[in-house]
Protein backbone atom coordinates (compact mmCIF):
# COMPACT_ATOMS: atom_id res chain seq x y z
CA UNK A 1 0.00 0.00 0.00
CA UNK A 2 1.33 3.56 -1.10
CA UNK A 3 -0.38 4.95 2.40
CA UNK A 4 2.20 3.03 4.26
CA UNK A 5 5.12 4.29 2.62
CA UNK A 6 3.93 7.47 2.08
CA UNK A 7 5.88 10.37 3.64
CA UNK A 8 4.43 13.77 2.74
CA UNK A 9 7.02 16.28 1.35
CA UNK A 10 6.30 19.50 3.25
CA UNK A 11 4.63 22.38 1.29
CA UNK A 12 7.32 24.64 0.16
CA UNK A 13 5.54 27.41 -2.27
CA UNK A 14 2.07 29.18 -1.18
CA UNK A 15 -0.15 30.54 -3.44
CA UNK A 16 -2.20 33.49 -1.28
CA UNK A 17 -5.30 34.35 -3.72
CA UNK A 18 -6.24 37.53 -1.69
CA UNK A 19 -9.08 38.23 -3.41
CA UNK A 20 -11.09 37.86 -6.86
CA UNK A 21 -11.66 41.11 -7.45
CA UNK A 22 -9.79 42.64 -10.16
CA UNK A 23 -10.03 45.95 -12.38
CA UNK A 24 -8.92 43.81 -15.78
CA UNK A 25 -11.32 41.32 -17.42
CA UNK A 26 -8.60 39.20 -19.10
CA UNK A 27 -10.66 36.80 -21.24
CA UNK A 28 -7.79 33.63 -20.43
CA UNK A 29 -8.37 34.32 -16.27
CA UNK A 30 -7.11 31.40 -14.11
CA UNK A 31 -9.99 32.28 -11.36
CA UNK A 32 -13.63 30.54 -11.65
CA UNK A 33 -16.12 30.90 -14.10
CA UNK A 34 -18.44 31.14 -11.19
CA UNK A 35 -15.97 34.14 -8.88
CA UNK A 36 -18.63 35.74 -8.14
CA UNK A 37 -20.49 33.14 -6.22
CA UNK A 38 -17.55 33.49 -3.68
CA UNK A 39 -18.42 36.19 -1.54
CA UNK A 40 -16.53 35.99 2.20
CA UNK A 41 -13.00 36.96 1.52
CA UNK A 42 -10.35 35.80 4.65
CA UNK A 43 -9.91 38.54 7.17
CA UNK A 44 -6.47 39.76 7.87
CA UNK A 45 -6.40 37.12 10.77
CA UNK A 46 -7.34 34.59 9.05
CA UNK A 47 -3.99 35.02 6.67
CA UNK A 48 -1.95 35.46 9.19
CA UNK A 49 -3.24 32.56 10.60
CA UNK A 50 -2.58 30.75 7.67
CA UNK A 51 0.83 32.14 7.04
CA UNK A 52 2.17 31.31 10.45
CA UNK A 53 0.96 27.84 9.93
CA UNK A 54 2.37 26.62 6.38
CA UNK A 55 5.64 28.61 7.17
CA UNK A 56 5.53 25.97 10.20
CA UNK A 57 5.72 23.45 7.82
CA UNK A 58 8.45 24.56 5.90
CA UNK A 59 6.81 27.05 3.26
CA UNK A 60 9.36 29.35 1.69
CA UNK A 61 7.73 30.97 -0.98
CA UNK A 62 4.90 32.75 -0.83
CA UNK A 63 2.53 34.62 -3.86
CA UNK A 64 0.18 37.38 -3.33
CA UNK A 65 -2.04 36.79 -6.00
CA UNK A 66 -5.84 37.16 -7.46
CA UNK A 67 -7.64 38.61 -8.50
CA UNK A 68 -5.45 41.85 -8.20
CA UNK A 69 -4.16 41.96 -4.52
CA UNK A 70 -4.08 45.53 -4.61
CA UNK A 71 -7.12 45.77 -4.32
CA UNK A 72 -7.27 44.37 -0.41
CA UNK A 73 -6.13 46.91 1.84
CA UNK A 74 -4.30 45.15 4.41
CA UNK A 75 -1.85 43.97 1.61
CA UNK A 76 1.10 45.98 2.96
CA UNK A 77 0.31 45.04 6.73
CA UNK A 78 0.43 40.91 5.16
CA UNK A 79 3.96 41.67 3.07
CA UNK A 80 5.50 43.01 6.44
CA UNK A 81 3.68 39.89 8.17
CA UNK A 82 5.45 37.59 5.67
CA UNK A 83 8.31 39.18 5.74
CA UNK A 84 9.08 38.83 9.91
CA UNK A 85 8.13 35.28 9.17
CA UNK A 86 10.89 34.73 6.73
CA UNK A 87 8.92 33.86 3.47
CA UNK A 88 10.14 34.82 0.37
CA UNK A 89 7.58 37.55 -1.17
CA UNK A 90 6.02 38.03 -5.05
CA UNK A 91 3.49 40.30 -5.87
CA UNK A 92 1.79 39.23 -8.89
CA UNK A 93 -0.18 42.11 -10.31
CA UNK A 94 -1.36 43.70 -13.68
CA UNK A 95 0.16 46.87 -12.19
CA UNK A 96 -3.46 48.35 -11.78
CA UNK A 97 -3.49 50.93 -9.67
CA UNK A 98 0.05 50.58 -8.96
CA UNK A 99 1.42 53.88 -7.79
CA UNK A 100 5.26 55.00 -6.93
CA UNK A 101 4.20 55.53 -2.81
CA UNK A 102 3.04 51.95 -2.53
CA UNK A 103 5.99 50.43 -4.23
CA UNK A 104 7.58 52.15 -2.31
CA UNK A 105 5.52 50.96 1.34
CA UNK A 106 5.68 47.61 -0.15
CA UNK A 107 9.48 47.71 -0.78
CA UNK A 108 10.23 48.93 3.19
CA UNK A 109 7.45 45.93 4.44
CA UNK A 110 9.86 43.95 3.00
CA UNK A 111 8.11 42.68 -0.70
CA UNK A 112 11.16 40.49 -2.31
CA UNK A 113 9.94 41.22 -6.06
CA UNK A 114 6.65 42.59 -8.35
CA UNK A 115 5.79 40.57 -11.08
CA UNK A 116 4.06 42.70 -13.57
CA UNK A 117 1.73 41.01 -16.18
CA UNK A 118 1.69 42.54 -19.88
CA UNK A 119 -1.10 41.73 -22.36
CA UNK A 120 0.92 42.91 -25.34
CA UNK A 121 3.54 44.59 -26.36
CA UNK A 122 1.08 47.39 -28.13
CA UNK A 123 -1.27 49.58 -26.74
CA UNK A 124 -4.02 48.74 -28.47
CA UNK A 125 -3.89 45.05 -28.39
CA UNK A 126 -3.07 45.49 -24.47
CA UNK A 127 -6.01 47.64 -24.01
CA UNK A 128 -8.34 45.06 -25.55
CA UNK A 129 -7.19 41.76 -24.16
CA UNK A 130 -7.34 43.58 -20.80
CA UNK A 131 -10.84 44.89 -21.31
CA UNK A 132 -9.53 48.05 -19.07
CA UNK A 133 -7.13 50.90 -20.91
CA UNK A 134 -4.28 50.18 -18.41
CA UNK A 135 -0.70 49.69 -20.88
CA UNK A 136 0.82 53.08 -20.47
CA UNK A 137 0.52 52.83 -17.22
CA UNK A 138 1.78 49.23 -16.73
CA UNK A 139 4.88 50.56 -18.60
CA UNK A 140 5.20 53.28 -16.17
CA UNK A 141 4.98 50.26 -13.20
CA UNK A 142 7.28 48.26 -14.94
CA UNK A 143 9.75 51.09 -14.33
CA UNK A 144 9.37 51.85 -11.06
CA UNK A 145 9.26 48.50 -9.59
CA UNK A 146 13.28 48.24 -11.56
CA UNK A 147 14.28 51.63 -10.01
CA UNK A 148 13.25 50.72 -6.95
CA UNK A 149 15.26 48.03 -6.34
CA UNK A 150 12.99 45.05 -7.22
CA UNK A 151 14.23 42.29 -9.61
CA UNK A 152 11.48 43.07 -12.42
CA UNK A 153 9.58 40.45 -13.53
CA UNK A 154 7.78 40.92 -16.47
CA UNK A 155 5.11 38.28 -17.48
CA UNK A 156 2.93 37.56 -20.51
CA UNK A 157 0.87 35.52 -21.33
CA UNK A 158 0.87 34.16 -24.42
CA UNK A 159 -2.48 33.22 -27.00
CA UNK A 160 -3.37 33.23 -30.70
CA UNK A 161 -4.35 36.82 -30.55
CA UNK A 162 -1.05 38.26 -29.62
CA UNK A 163 1.71 35.34 -29.93
CA UNK A 164 2.79 36.65 -33.45
CA UNK A 165 4.28 40.14 -31.04
CA UNK A 166 6.70 37.65 -29.79
CA UNK A 167 9.88 39.94 -31.31
CA UNK A 168 8.24 43.11 -29.92
CA UNK A 169 7.60 41.52 -26.61
CA UNK A 170 11.00 40.31 -26.28
CA UNK A 171 12.02 43.96 -27.46
CA UNK A 172 9.94 45.42 -24.96
CA UNK A 173 11.39 43.50 -22.17
CA UNK A 174 14.54 44.03 -22.76
CA UNK A 175 14.18 48.09 -23.40
CA UNK A 176 12.16 47.45 -20.11
CA UNK A 177 15.20 45.72 -18.38
CA UNK A 178 12.81 43.19 -17.15
CA UNK A 179 15.48 40.44 -15.07
CA UNK A 180 13.12 37.96 -15.62
CA UNK A 181 10.51 37.55 -18.38
CA UNK A 182 7.99 34.87 -17.89
CA UNK A 183 6.25 33.64 -21.53
CA UNK A 184 3.29 31.73 -20.12
CA UNK A 185 1.49 29.73 -23.13
CA UNK A 186 -2.22 30.20 -22.14
CA UNK A 187 -3.17 27.12 -20.01
CA UNK A 188 -6.94 26.03 -20.72
CA UNK A 189 -8.90 26.69 -17.17
CA UNK A 190 -11.16 28.77 -16.09
CA UNK A 191 -12.47 31.58 -18.59
CA UNK A 192 -9.22 30.41 -21.12
CA UNK A 193 -11.18 26.68 -21.64
CA UNK A 194 -14.80 28.73 -22.80
CA UNK A 195 -12.21 30.82 -25.31
CA UNK A 196 -9.86 28.06 -26.40
CA UNK A 197 -11.19 28.31 -29.49
CA UNK A 198 -10.48 31.94 -29.70
CA UNK A 199 -7.08 31.54 -27.87
CA UNK A 200 -5.45 28.53 -28.93
CA UNK A 201 -2.66 29.15 -31.87
CA UNK A 202 -2.21 27.15 -34.29
CA UNK A 203 1.08 24.53 -34.09
CA UNK A 204 2.96 26.71 -36.71
CA UNK A 205 2.60 30.05 -34.86
CA UNK A 206 3.87 28.06 -31.33
CA UNK A 207 7.06 26.77 -33.22
CA UNK A 208 7.43 30.51 -34.70
CA UNK A 209 7.56 32.00 -31.43
CA UNK A 210 9.48 29.59 -29.59
CA UNK A 211 12.25 29.36 -31.92
CA UNK A 212 12.21 33.02 -31.66
CA UNK A 213 12.15 33.52 -27.96
CA UNK A 214 14.69 30.71 -27.95
CA UNK A 215 17.34 32.27 -30.11
CA UNK A 216 16.71 35.67 -27.72
CA UNK A 217 17.54 33.54 -24.92
CA UNK A 218 20.79 33.07 -25.99
CA UNK A 219 21.44 36.55 -26.62
CA UNK A 220 20.40 37.69 -23.33
CA UNK A 221 22.15 35.16 -21.30
CA UNK A 222 23.72 36.57 -18.11
CA UNK A 223 21.50 39.52 -18.21
CA UNK A 224 17.38 38.44 -18.24
CA UNK A 225 16.32 34.82 -17.79
CA UNK A 226 13.39 33.72 -19.61
CA UNK A 227 10.81 31.64 -18.24
CA UNK A 228 9.00 29.53 -20.89
CA UNK A 229 5.85 27.99 -19.95
CA UNK A 230 5.37 25.79 -22.87
CA UNK A 231 1.48 24.66 -23.96
CA UNK A 232 1.17 21.04 -23.84
CA UNK A 233 -1.64 20.54 -26.60
CA UNK A 234 1.41 20.17 -29.04
CA UNK A 235 3.44 17.58 -26.80
CA UNK A 236 3.07 14.11 -27.09
CA UNK A 237 3.29 13.66 -23.34
CA UNK A 238 1.67 16.14 -20.18
CA UNK A 239 3.45 18.57 -17.98
CA UNK A 240 4.21 17.45 -14.26
CA UNK A 241 1.75 19.35 -13.33
CA UNK A 242 2.49 20.92 -9.84
CA UNK A 243 5.91 18.69 -9.77
CA UNK A 244 2.77 15.88 -8.09
CA UNK A 245 0.09 16.44 -6.44
CA UNK A 246 0.06 17.89 -2.94
CA UNK A 247 3.98 17.54 -3.02
CA UNK A 248 4.88 21.01 -3.21
CA UNK A 249 2.32 23.69 -3.91
CA UNK A 250 -0.55 25.29 -2.09
CA UNK A 251 -2.88 27.47 -2.66
CA UNK A 252 -5.81 29.18 -0.88
CA UNK A 253 -8.47 30.92 -2.53
CA UNK A 254 -9.98 33.76 -1.56
CA UNK A 255 -12.63 32.39 0.81
CA UNK A 256 -10.53 30.27 2.63
CA UNK A 257 -10.69 27.20 0.72
CA UNK A 258 -7.18 24.84 0.48
CA UNK A 259 -6.73 24.01 -2.75
CA UNK A 260 -3.96 21.38 -4.14
CA UNK A 261 -3.70 23.43 -7.39
CA UNK A 262 -5.44 26.80 -8.23
CA UNK A 263 -7.46 25.04 -10.77
CA UNK A 264 -9.20 22.31 -8.11
CA UNK A 265 -12.21 24.47 -7.48
CA UNK A 266 -13.01 22.90 -11.04
CA UNK A 267 -13.03 19.08 -9.96
CA UNK A 268 -16.37 18.28 -9.10
CA UNK A 269 -17.63 17.08 -5.73
CA UNK A 270 -14.06 17.70 -4.10
CA UNK A 271 -14.89 18.90 -1.23
CA UNK A 272 -11.47 21.08 -0.39
CA UNK A 273 -11.52 22.18 3.37
CA UNK A 274 -11.06 25.44 3.98
CA UNK A 275 -8.91 27.15 6.51
CA UNK A 276 -11.59 28.39 8.88
CA UNK A 277 -12.52 24.83 9.39
CA UNK A 278 -9.12 23.10 9.71
CA UNK A 279 -5.18 24.21 10.50
CA UNK A 280 -2.91 24.08 7.66
CA UNK A 281 -1.22 21.21 8.88
CA UNK A 282 -4.46 18.97 9.23
CA UNK A 283 -5.56 19.83 5.61
CA UNK A 284 -2.03 19.13 4.10
CA UNK A 285 -1.65 15.84 5.65
CA UNK A 286 -4.79 14.47 6.56
CA UNK A 287 -7.69 15.90 4.13
CA UNK A 288 -9.41 13.81 1.47
CA UNK A 289 -8.53 16.21 -1.01
CA UNK A 290 -5.03 16.60 -0.64
CA UNK A 291 -4.36 12.30 -0.31
CA UNK A 292 -6.38 11.68 -3.04
CA UNK A 293 -3.88 12.06 -6.19
CA UNK A 294 -1.09 11.21 -4.16
CA UNK A 295 1.58 8.82 -5.19
CA UNK A 296 0.15 6.16 -7.47
CA UNK A 297 -2.40 3.82 -6.18
CA UNK A 298 -5.13 6.34 -8.00
CA UNK A 299 -3.92 5.92 -11.52
CA UNK A 300 -5.98 3.94 -14.27
CA UNK A 301 -4.27 2.51 -16.95
CA UNK A 302 -2.15 3.62 -19.22
CA UNK A 303 -0.33 5.45 -16.64
CA UNK A 304 -0.93 2.50 -13.94
CA UNK A 305 1.67 0.41 -15.46
CA UNK A 306 3.43 2.98 -17.65
CA UNK A 307 7.45 3.31 -16.78
CA UNK A 308 7.18 7.63 -16.91
CA UNK A 309 4.52 8.13 -13.93
CA UNK A 310 7.17 9.23 -11.58
CA UNK A 311 8.50 11.79 -14.40
CA UNK A 312 5.02 13.47 -15.31
CA UNK A 313 2.41 12.03 -12.08
CA UNK A 314 -0.07 11.01 -15.01
CA UNK A 315 -0.15 14.76 -16.41
CA UNK A 316 -2.55 17.47 -14.91
CA UNK A 317 -5.77 16.11 -13.18
CA UNK A 318 -7.85 19.27 -14.12
CA UNK A 319 -7.25 18.79 -17.74
CA UNK A 320 -8.45 15.29 -17.45
CA UNK A 321 -11.27 16.57 -15.97
CA UNK A 322 -12.33 18.76 -18.15
CA UNK A 323 -11.17 17.27 -21.51
CA UNK A 324 -12.49 13.27 -20.79
CA UNK A 325 -15.06 14.45 -17.81
CA UNK A 326 -13.04 11.65 -15.59
CA UNK A 327 -10.56 13.62 -13.00
CA UNK A 328 -8.64 9.91 -12.77
CA UNK A 329 -7.98 9.70 -16.42
CA UNK A 330 -4.60 10.19 -18.35
CA UNK A 331 -4.23 13.19 -19.59
CA UNK A 332 -5.43 13.47 -22.75
CA UNK A 333 -2.43 15.06 -23.95
CA UNK A 334 -0.70 12.26 -23.30
CA UNK A 335 -0.26 9.73 -26.42
CA UNK A 336 -0.38 6.78 -24.60
CA UNK A 337 -3.38 8.22 -23.67
CA UNK A 338 -7.11 6.02 -24.98
CA UNK A 339 -8.74 9.58 -25.40
CA UNK A 340 -5.77 11.20 -27.27
CA UNK A 341 -7.94 11.92 -29.99
CA UNK A 342 -9.69 14.73 -28.11
CA UNK A 343 -6.74 16.96 -28.28
CA UNK A 344 -6.18 16.57 -31.80
CA UNK A 345 -10.25 17.52 -31.89
CA UNK A 346 -9.63 20.76 -30.00
CA UNK A 347 -6.98 21.59 -32.19
CA UNK A 348 -8.72 21.40 -35.28
CA UNK A 349 -11.79 22.99 -33.68
CA UNK A 350 -9.48 26.00 -33.11
CA UNK A 351 -7.72 26.36 -35.92
CA UNK A 352 -10.92 26.21 -38.00
CA UNK A 353 -12.31 29.32 -35.66
CA UNK A 354 -9.12 31.10 -36.38
CA UNK A 355 -9.85 30.52 -40.17
CA UNK A 356 -13.52 31.40 -40.27
CA UNK A 357 -14.62 34.91 -41.07
CA UNK A 358 -17.28 35.37 -38.42
CA UNK A 359 -15.47 34.72 -35.25
CA UNK A 360 -17.36 34.34 -32.02
CA UNK A 361 -16.17 37.38 -29.87
CA UNK A 362 -14.11 36.55 -26.70
CA UNK A 363 -16.09 35.77 -23.21
CA UNK A 364 -14.48 38.29 -20.52
CA UNK A 365 -13.72 37.83 -16.80
CA UNK A 366 -16.25 40.22 -15.59
CA UNK A 367 -18.97 39.76 -12.85
CA UNK A 368 -22.02 40.18 -15.86
CA UNK A 369 -20.61 36.59 -17.49
CA UNK A 370 -19.72 35.15 -14.08
CA UNK A 371 -23.22 35.01 -13.13
CA UNK A 372 -24.46 33.76 -16.20
CA UNK B 1 24.86 45.43 -12.24
CA UNK B 2 28.37 43.72 -13.50
CA UNK B 3 27.12 40.93 -16.18
CA UNK B 4 30.68 40.31 -17.20
CA UNK B 5 30.76 36.33 -16.78
CA UNK B 6 33.76 35.49 -16.08
CA UNK B 7 35.55 35.94 -12.65
CA UNK B 8 38.30 39.01 -11.57
CA UNK B 9 40.30 37.75 -9.10
CA UNK B 10 40.81 41.60 -7.91
CA UNK B 11 37.76 42.19 -7.96
CA UNK B 12 35.97 42.66 -4.74
CA UNK B 13 32.90 40.00 -4.25
CA UNK B 14 29.15 40.49 -3.16
CA UNK B 15 26.16 38.59 -2.55
CA UNK B 16 23.50 39.69 -5.32
CA UNK B 17 21.15 42.62 -4.08
CA UNK B 18 18.04 40.76 -6.20
CA UNK B 19 18.52 37.28 -4.11
CA UNK B 20 18.26 36.10 -0.88
CA UNK B 21 21.01 33.86 1.12
CA UNK B 22 18.52 32.34 3.96
CA UNK B 23 18.65 29.50 6.40
CA UNK B 24 15.83 27.06 6.55
CA UNK B 25 15.19 25.61 9.81
CA UNK B 26 12.78 22.94 8.00
CA UNK B 27 15.41 22.01 5.51
CA UNK B 28 18.02 22.42 7.74
CA UNK B 29 19.81 23.76 4.62
CA UNK B 30 20.98 27.71 3.84
CA UNK B 31 19.03 28.79 0.19
CA UNK B 32 18.84 30.99 -2.13
CA UNK B 33 15.55 32.57 -3.33
CA UNK B 34 14.95 34.69 -6.41
CA UNK B 35 11.55 35.38 -7.76
CA UNK B 36 9.73 32.11 -7.99
CA UNK B 37 12.53 29.73 -7.24
CA UNK B 38 15.30 28.27 -4.54
CA UNK B 39 18.24 26.34 -4.72
CA UNK B 40 19.72 24.41 -1.51
CA UNK B 41 22.97 24.51 -1.21
CA UNK B 42 25.22 22.58 0.34
CA UNK B 43 27.22 23.47 3.43
CA UNK B 44 30.50 24.90 1.38
CA UNK B 45 28.82 26.18 -0.77
CA UNK B 46 26.48 28.68 2.02
CA UNK B 47 30.27 29.15 3.65
CA UNK B 48 31.93 30.73 0.28
CA UNK B 49 28.53 32.59 -0.43
CA UNK B 50 28.43 33.95 3.16
CA UNK B 51 31.83 35.40 3.07
CA UNK B 52 30.49 37.14 0.01
CA UNK B 53 29.62 40.63 1.16
CA UNK B 54 31.54 42.79 -0.46
CA UNK B 55 34.87 43.21 1.69
CA UNK B 56 36.74 40.65 -0.02
CA UNK B 57 38.71 39.57 -3.25
CA UNK B 58 39.35 35.37 -4.13
CA UNK B 59 42.90 35.08 -2.42
CA UNK B 60 41.51 36.32 0.86
CA UNK B 61 38.30 34.52 0.74
CA UNK B 62 39.96 31.25 -0.01
CA UNK B 63 42.54 32.02 2.45
CA UNK B 64 39.79 32.73 5.35
CA UNK B 65 37.81 29.31 4.79
CA UNK B 66 41.21 27.90 4.38
CA UNK B 67 42.20 28.71 7.98
CA UNK B 68 38.53 27.86 8.74
CA UNK B 69 38.28 24.50 8.00
CA UNK B 70 42.28 24.36 8.87
CA UNK B 71 43.33 22.93 5.32
CA UNK B 72 45.09 24.18 2.30
CA UNK B 73 44.30 23.97 -1.47
CA UNK B 74 41.00 24.85 -2.04
CA UNK B 75 41.38 27.76 -4.68
CA UNK B 76 40.43 25.54 -7.09
CA UNK B 77 36.74 24.29 -5.74
CA UNK B 78 36.14 27.90 -5.03
CA UNK B 79 36.89 29.34 -7.99
CA UNK B 80 34.94 26.98 -10.20
CA UNK B 81 31.98 27.12 -7.62
CA UNK B 82 32.31 31.19 -7.72
CA UNK B 83 32.19 30.95 -11.08
CA UNK B 84 29.25 29.37 -11.33
CA UNK B 85 27.57 31.35 -8.83
CA UNK B 86 28.46 34.46 -11.09
CA UNK B 87 26.92 33.11 -13.92
CA UNK B 88 23.35 31.88 -11.87
CA UNK B 89 23.41 35.91 -10.76
CA UNK B 90 23.87 35.14 -7.04
CA UNK B 91 27.33 37.08 -6.81
CA UNK B 92 28.45 40.19 -8.58
CA UNK B 93 31.82 41.67 -8.50
CA UNK B 94 32.82 45.40 -8.31
S1 LIG C 1 -5.77 37.24 -15.33
FE1 LIG C 1 -6.45 39.35 -15.76
S2 LIG C 1 -8.59 39.37 -15.04
FE2 LIG C 1 -7.64 37.53 -14.11
S3 LIG C 1 -6.96 38.20 -12.13
FE3 LIG C 1 -5.22 38.45 -13.54
S4 LIG C 1 -5.36 40.58 -14.30
FE4 LIG C 1 -7.33 40.08 -13.34
S1 LIG D 1 0.63 7.00 -19.68
FE1 LIG D 1 0.39 8.32 -17.88
S2 LIG D 1 2.31 8.11 -16.73
FE2 LIG D 1 2.66 7.28 -18.80
S3 LIG D 1 3.53 8.99 -19.96
FE3 LIG D 1 1.30 9.02 -20.31
S4 LIG D 1 0.50 10.38 -18.72
FE4 LIG D 1 2.59 9.85 -18.12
Amino acid sequence: MAGLLKTNTPPRWLLAELTYSCPLQCPYCSNPLDYTAYKNELSTDDWKRVLTQARKMGAVQLGFSGGEPLTRPDLVELVQYARELGYYSNLITSGYGLTEEKIIQLKTAGLDHIQVSIQASSQELNDHIAGTASFEHKQNVARLVKKHGYPMVLCVVLHRENIHQMPEILEMAEALGADYLELANTQYYGWAHINRDLLLPTKEQFETAEAIAQAFKEKVAGKMKIYYVVPDFYEDRPKACMNGWATTFLTIAPDGMALPCHSARELPNFDCPNVKDFSVSEIWNDSKAFNFFRGFEWMQEPCRSCDEKEKDFGGCRCQAYLLTGDASATDPVCSKSPQHGVIDELITSARTSALSDDEKPLVFRNSKNSRR
Amino acid sequence: MNISMTLNPENLLSFSPLHRLQWEEAQQKTVILYPEGMVELNQSSAEILKLCDGSRQLAQLVQELETKFETTGLTDDITAFLEVALKNGWITQN
